[in-house]
């Protein structure tokens, strides 16, 4: 199975999440306290990166949400809102779903590890 | 400097999440999930569901408020400047629909240094109102420059 999802998060994308998910740390959705901290801009959820992978997987199983049993990731560039995330992933010989999410050069999300209910 | 592990093992009060269709929406929504069985309680029905089903990462939110006491723990201890979030994992059970309600116990899994740095492992464990496990979370916080 060969998994890919592309999604380009709007300028807003962060507004809408913190409020979906309650995290309003200003990093997310203050540019100017962003860039004070040292960041290029206001950066997204790693959250909301990592359920970029989950909607991967389990539109990757036809997608009924019961699909996905488990799904580890690891953090590591930060997502920037405006730029296309690409999602990919492919099973290896147990039958686990090896993924990631780059933008660009930048991968924001490594050694993503899926499993998958049989049907 | 070896960091303070004194706060492994360490476990906190249940938090009460009462799960709503409409929240389900906002969050389905904003991370673009457009499956009906996310909106639509006849089409979640009709698919298996007691109501409307929450997409699996869902489980954000109803478990944040369960670790937000652990992370912020003074015992824990941990430096906020220098924190990023390093990993995630979840393992789901049972589905969570609209009218559940979800209680999620949080701990301190792990306090240990490696490379100049600290990592700080929770975990939480989430029941729906029958007792059943939903959704188990590693929360994997690390400190730079301990």
């Amino acid at each position: 199975m060969d998994i890919e999802l592309k999604v380009t998060p709007d300028k807003y994308l962060p507004h809408r999440y913190a409020g979906a998910s309650g995290d309003f740390n200003p990093i997310h959705i203050d540019r100017e306290f962003a860039q004070q901290v040292g960041l290029p801009t206001n950066i997204l959820h790693g959250l909301y990166s990592m359920a970029q992978v989950a909607r991967a997987c389990t539109q990757a199983a036809g997608g009924d949400p019961r699909s996905l049993r488990r799904l580890s990731v690891q953090f590591r560039g930060m997502g920037l809102p405006e730029q296309e995330i690409v999602v990919t992933g492919s099973e290896n010989e147990q039958g686990v779903l090896a993924l990631e999410a780059v933008q660009g050069d930048n991968r924001i999300i490594k050694n993503a590890e899926a499993e998958l209910a049989t049907a | 400097m070896p960091v303070n592990d004194a706060a492994k093992g360490k476990t906190y009060p249940p938090f009460e999440y009462e799960v709503g269709k409409e929240k389900i929406k906002e969050y389905a929504w904003a991370v673009g999930e457009d499956n009906p069985v996310h909106f639509d309680r006849e089409q979640a029905r009709a698919a298996g569901f007691r109501d409307v089903v929450a997409p699996p990462m869902f489980a954000v939110v109803y478990s944040w408020g369960a670790l937000g006491p652990a992370v912020l723990d003074p015992e824990v201890g941990m430096n906020f400047a220098m924190m990023v979030h390093g990993g995630q994992e979840f393992v789901w059970g049972e589905p969570v629909c609209a009218g559940d309600t979800i209680s999620t116990e949080g701990s301190v899994k792990d306090i240990y240094e490696r490379g100049g740095m600290g990592f700080y492992v929770f975990e939480t464990a989430s029941r729906n109102q029958d007792g059943q496990e939903v959704v188990r979370g590693t929360w994997t916080n690390i400190v730079r420059g301990v």
